[in-house]
């Protein structure tokens, strides 16, 4: 007799070749687990559709059989939100990575949900455009997981975040139901489902195209940095920039601990003795941006800074970003493992945010570096231990869940960017009460009512994969993706 | 229960609205009528009036966010924004005919600004509403960036009170530019304009609106320290191939707050329709033979239609165009025409939301 598994497979067989199903062990590790490697789980097969007719076949066949499944893209997830499910179906759309349309008189790219992040850019460049959600996996993250997790990047003020660049999609749902979402005009008529869509964790199916706004390329970017000699300092000439009217594209600060990393690992010559480094950047028209800027260094020059740096050209420029880009894989210098967390608080609360998380750090004697992107208050601190040492996962992962719960006390978030996934299901009830989740669960049921579609993902309930320390992901060590 | 006829429940609280919303079997939430057809309760609905629920409750300028009861004027949020130089860049429509944070947020309009910065949809950070159930929920949050759970408050951008009655937002706010400066520009013909619009579009200007009307004339608005407007728009005309017109001060401002034109009564039918430079030709064409006075905003991405006809015409026609369109004023009915998507994920949304069908259907 046959078993739904083995149906299951059966049917799988009939449209994808070999090559296309992973079964076996070899070909089904690779799989097993995302950016956050501490969860995994072995997947009963792993399907590499080609086509958005291939990725509806094999939801419904996992429907038909009540076979979980999760799709996934590169597997940057930071919260364990693309970790398969044991037993489930993997339907990895990175063979689905083609750009359909690119229409620059109306500022639209229609994708595969496989696309590079990085690549809209790249193709929309020719036409001055590109794609403005910028998350530090970007080079390798795809559009599918980015839709997904509703993705951040450092430019979330000003631009939003991905749900602000998706004007509509096709999703096949958890039962096989193909809809369409939204359309290509920036405007909508009825409820904003694309918007509703984006950010669901998986939970609500799968994305199979994507229709993205594009901006134009700015004409002038106006790039200073600032060293302080107390962390607050820089987060008050923030507070002091929000307030004076200027719009920057980007704000970010990096702490003592996060400033050495990425000198050591890159020398991109900050000022070695500075306790705090804020870059702001504006970017824009280039005599708005220029008059602008001459208002910001004005105010920047009153906020105690003991040095201010100006790019003078590009490559001055690319040089502020290097030390902040490079400042996660760079604290994986100053320690064999690292946390990070993404949760958010109002941008007045930062200061005090940063004093607690110093005190919690200092009192339990585990290190924390910050690096975050402060213009729209949200932290990354890099809670460092070592995983050979026992316990010390525990007591990492204990810290990281007391900040969270000060991100919300302060009047935030559990998470800015990553996603609840797997890794934050335990404080999303710190966010929300019972009747909040109550209507969230009726909501994902009435969509899915089997829950099939990435089982266990962002709900408190349901089961999880074991927790494990395995170390940073291959690719961070490489230094191709970053958390952040 | 309580017959249709009864007079309008006017909460005072978020808990008499609580109360007001489990008191009626079937009931339709609205706050000042400026949108009159999406206000309309249909036969058998009672009028949930929210006005009560008025007053803005935390705003902190340097946060950029505000949270607000739904029943709160707009233009009581933009007096009190613009104390601090901010505004909400998408400049929501309506507002001198008292036009409320709530019947904004439930009929998804936009103004002038959806094209540079967003609309509603990008502005809307939080949301609490009584569902269908009678229970008060809370979606989303008051900070800029937040991506726990499901985004709520997106959904209930142009939910038209059909998946639950909105009692409070929270909202991202920008700096509002110091000055402003709009040049006319006659391109010639809607073609001309167009093609204007798509070179704009993807030119380094950053413009604060682009419109433009069926003749041909554009609209394009800049923003920012006003001496830097006379070089910009000599560059500007030089792009276009003619200099154009210059607007600033009370004239600029005045023919923006008019730019979307203004709902009238049950006489005058009044749409918003979604469109994009590609599809506005074939539009243009049918609704100049059917006698339709138009105007197009954000880009290009949206048409405002005074349509002389009945509207099941208008439906029509939007339908042979796979268009959809909002209705906001005109005889009573559907506020949604044209072509439905999505109707799978939306009808599951419903039955999630209002299990009862205590709101009326799409």
């Amino acid at each position: 007799m046959s078993s739904p598994p083995d149906l299951l497979l059966a049917g799988l067989a009939r449209i994808f070749s070999p090559g296309r199903l992973l079964r076996n062990e070899a070909g089904l590790a690779p799989f097993a687990s995302d950016g956050l490697t501490a969860f995994s789980a072995k997947p009963l097969a792993v399907v590499l559709p080609e086509s958005r007719d291939e990725v509806i076949a094999a939801v419904r066949l996992c429907h038909e059989h009540s076979v979980p499944f999760v799709a996934r893209g590169s597997g940057t997830s930071l919260s364990g939100g693309s970790v398969p499910i044991a037993g489930g179906v993997v339907i990895a759309l990175n063979r689905m990575n083609r750009i359909l349309k690119l229409d620059p008189a109306r500022r639209i790219a229609v994708v595969e949900p496989g696309a590079v992040n990085t690549a809209i850019s790249q193709a929309a460049a020719k036409h001055r455009l590109y794609y403005a959600p910028d998350p530090s996996s970007q080079s390798i993250c795809t559009i599918g997981g980015n839709v997904a997790f509703n993705a951040g990047g450092a430019h979330c003020l000003k631009y939003g975040m991905t749900s602000n660049h998706v004007l509509g999609l096709t999703a096949v749902l958890p039962d096989g139901e193909v809809v369409e979402l939204g359309g290509e005009s920036l405007e909508n008529a009825g409820p904003d489902l694309t918007g509703m869509f984006v950010g669901h964790e998986g939970l609500f199916g799968v994305a199979v195209e994507v229709i993205l706004r594009l901006l134009p390329i700015p004409e002038r970017y106006c790039t200073l940095l600032a060293a302080y000699d107390r962390v607050e300092q820089a987060g008050d000439a923030v507070a002091e920039v929000v307030a004076s009217g200027l719009l920057p594209g980007a704000m970010e600060i990096m702490d003592r601990l996060a400033i050495e990393a990425a000198e050591a690992a890159v020398h991109c010559g900050y000022p070695n003795d500075a306790n705090a480094i804020l870059i702001v950047e504006l970017e824009g028209e280039k005599r708005g941006v220029e008059a602008d800027f001459e208002r910001l260094k004005t105010l920047i020059a009153a906020t105690g800074a003991r040095e201010v740096r100006v790019a003078r050209d590009n490559d001055e420029r690319l040089l502020f970003w290097k030390g902040r880009k490079s400042a996660f894989s760079a604290v994986g210098r100053l320690s064999p493992d690292y946390i990070v967390q993404d949760g958010v608080v109002p941008r007045g609360q930062l200061g005090r945010a940063l004093r607690e998380i110093g005190s919690m750090s200092r009192e339990r004697g585990i290190r924390v570096a910050n690096v975050f992107h402060a213009g729209d208050g949200n932290l990354h601190p890099l809670i460092l231990f070592n995983g050979r040492e026992p316990g010390a996962l525990e007591r990492a992962e204990a810290l990281a869940g007391d900040i969270l719960k000060l991100c919300v006390k302060l009047g935030g978030s559990i998470t800015g960017e990553h996603g609840v996934g797997l890794e934050k299901r335990a404080y999303l009830p710190e966010m929300f009460n019972a009747t909040d989740l109550e209507v969230m669960h009726r909501i994902h049921r009435a969509i899915d009512p089997r829950e099939l579609s990435n089982r266990g993902k962002m709900f408190p309930s349901g089961e999880a994969p074991a927790l494990a320390h395995p170390g940073a992901h291959p690719l961070e060590k490489a230094g191709v993706i970053f958390r952040e | 229960m309580s017959s249709p006829a009864q007079a309008a429940l006017r909460p005072r609280t978020v808990e008499e609205a609580v109360e007001a919303v489990r008191s009626q079997a079937r009931v339709l939430a609205a706050g000042a009528g400026s949108k009159p057809v999406p206000a309309a309760p249909p036969e058998g609905f009672a009028a949930l009036d929210v006005r009560g629920l008025s007053g803005i409750i935390e705003y902190d300028p340097a946060e950029y966010t505000f949270t607000a009861l739904a029943g709160t004027p707009l233009a009581t949020v933009a007096a009190e924004l613009a104390r601090h130089g901010q505004h909400l860049p998408f400049d929501p429509p309506f507002g001198e005919a008292g036009a409320t944070l709530g019947g904004t947020i439930a009929t998804g309009v936009s103004g002038p600004g959806r094209q540079r910065y967003g609309g509603v949809r990008d502005f809307i950070l939080g949301v609490r509403f009584i569902s269908g159930a009678g229970e008060l929920v809370r979606g989303g949050g008051k900070v800029v960036k937040n991506a726990a759970g499901f985004d709520l408050p997106k959904l209930f951008v142009g939910s038209l009170g059909r998946l639950g009655v909105v009692v409070e937002a929270s909202f991202k706010v920008f700096p509002r530019p110091r000055s402003y400066a709009t040049l006319r520009a006659e391109s010639g013909s809607l073609n001309a304009a167009l093609a204007a619009a798509a070179r704009l579009g993807a030119s380094p200007f950053d413009f604060e609106a682009v419109d433009f009307d069926a003749d041909g004339t554009l609209w394009l608005r800049l923003g920012g320290e006003a001496e830097t407007f006379s070089g910009r728009l000599e560059q500007l005309g030089k792009f276009l191939g003619a200099p154009g017109e210059r607007m600033e001060g009370e004239q600029d401002r005045l023919f923006w707050a008019r730019r979307v034109p203004p709902p009238g009564g049950p006489a005058e039918l009044l749409a918003k329709v979604p469109v994009t430079l590609e599809s506005i030709p074939a539009l243009d064409a049918l609704l100049a033979a059917a006698g339709a006075r138009r105007a197009y905003g954000a880009g290009g991405n949206v048409a405002w239609i005074r349509w002389p006809a009945p509207a099941d015409q208008l439906d029509l026609l939007l339908r042979s165009r796979g268009l959809s369109g909002l209705v906001l004023s005109g005889p009573a009915g559907r506020p949604l025409l044209g072509a439905v998507r999505g109707e799978g994920f939306r009808r599951r949304l419903k039955a999630a939301l209002d299990p009862a069908g205590r709101f009326p259907s799409y």
